[in-house]
């Protein structure tokens, strides 16, 4: 939460100062965020590969397992496309890519700016990574909020298909204390299943 | 898209093969700063553009009706698999 907010704030200040900036017919070179981008992937990338767990975790993948990210997937995005019959001014693979973010923000935004600018323009590209950013924020506040109430209303799995990418890390605690600590491996492979999917799925609606 | 998903596949074989190198069990920390350094830069890239500033209070409904969207699909999946594939292996047990 605190990671979050940190975040959020720095995002606040970037909106200050460009907005400072544009008063001052300023413009930073959009090339800048494609290469931290590019820094950031590698990052990921490297966490990933290096992290002593994967290895136990690809070895104890039971084929039900992996219905708990594909429920993820598969609710989140027939869900966000049901969306892009009410919000017209976005077709129905912006939907998708937004959903595709599963609560991981800071990538999922980012991509969607970044990759969306070639079709929509700078502006609708600006836009869009915008609403994913807000999305998948709220998307990990509802989970952190409404775990024992999912949890009573549809099931133990419930918080840990909500939480999305984010059962790895910020919303495991509280998944841990509702779910019970029986799911904690099976909300920590669907965290990085659907941590892995981002970069995939968001790219994938985004060339759509 | 194909760069940025190589780039990650990319950083996981480096990831892999320097998994013993004990300098990168604190990647999580740079990472951090570089998502914190990308989301500086779109809210520059966002406040500079005087359409979005305005458009904030739609585009924030908006961002709220996905994301009850996501989270309520996602929900109902789960319950269908927990209530025909969990549930039912626990009954067993």
């Amino acid at each position: 939460m605190k990671g979050s907010l940190i975040v959020v704030l720095f995002f606040a200040l970037g909106c200050v100062l460009g907005w400072g900036l544009n008063l001052f017919e300023i413009t930073i070179d959009g090339d800048l965020t494609r290469y931290v981008l590019y820094l950031l992937m590698l990052q990921v990338g490297i966490s990933i590969g290096c992290d002593k767990k994967l290895g136990d975790i690809i070895r104890n993948i039971r084929p039900t397992l992996l219905l708990v990210p594909l429920a993820t997937i598969v609710g989140t995005l027939s869900f966000s496309a049901l969306v892009s019959l009410v919000l017209v001014k976005w077709s129905v693979f912006d939907c998708m890519a937004v959903g595709s973010g599963f609560a991981y923000y800071s990538l999922s935004s980012i991509l969607i700016t970044e990759l969306k600018e070639a079709s929509l323009g700078v502006q609708l590209a600006a836009e869009l990574g915008t609403i994913a950013l807000m999305t998948n924020i709220m998307r990990e506040i509802i989970t952190l909020l409404f775990t024992p109430l999912m949890v009573k209303y549809f099931g133990r799995l419930a918080p840990i298909c909500a939480g999305g990418a984010t059962t790895i890390d910020t919303t495991l605690p509280i998944i841990t204390k509702y779910s019970g600590q029986d799911l904690v491996f099976v909300a920590i492979l669907h965290g990085i299943l659907v941590d892995l999917s981002v970069p995939i799925l968001v790219s994938f609606f985004c060339s759509l | 898209m194909f760069i940025v998903i190589g780039i990650m596949f990319g950083g996981i074989a480096i990831g892999y093969l320097l998994r013993k190198a004990t300098f990168l069990k604190h990647i999580g920390k740079p990472i951090n700063y570089t998502i914190i350094l990308l989301l500086f830069l779109l809210g520059i890239q966002v406040g500079s553009d005087q359409n979005i500033i305005r458009n904030l209070p739609l585009l924030g409904g908006q961002a709220l009706l996905l994301a009850v969207a996501g989270t309520l699909g996602s929900v109902l999946a789960a319950w269908l698999v927990y209530r025909f594939v969990f549930k039912k292996k626990e009954e067993k047990a």
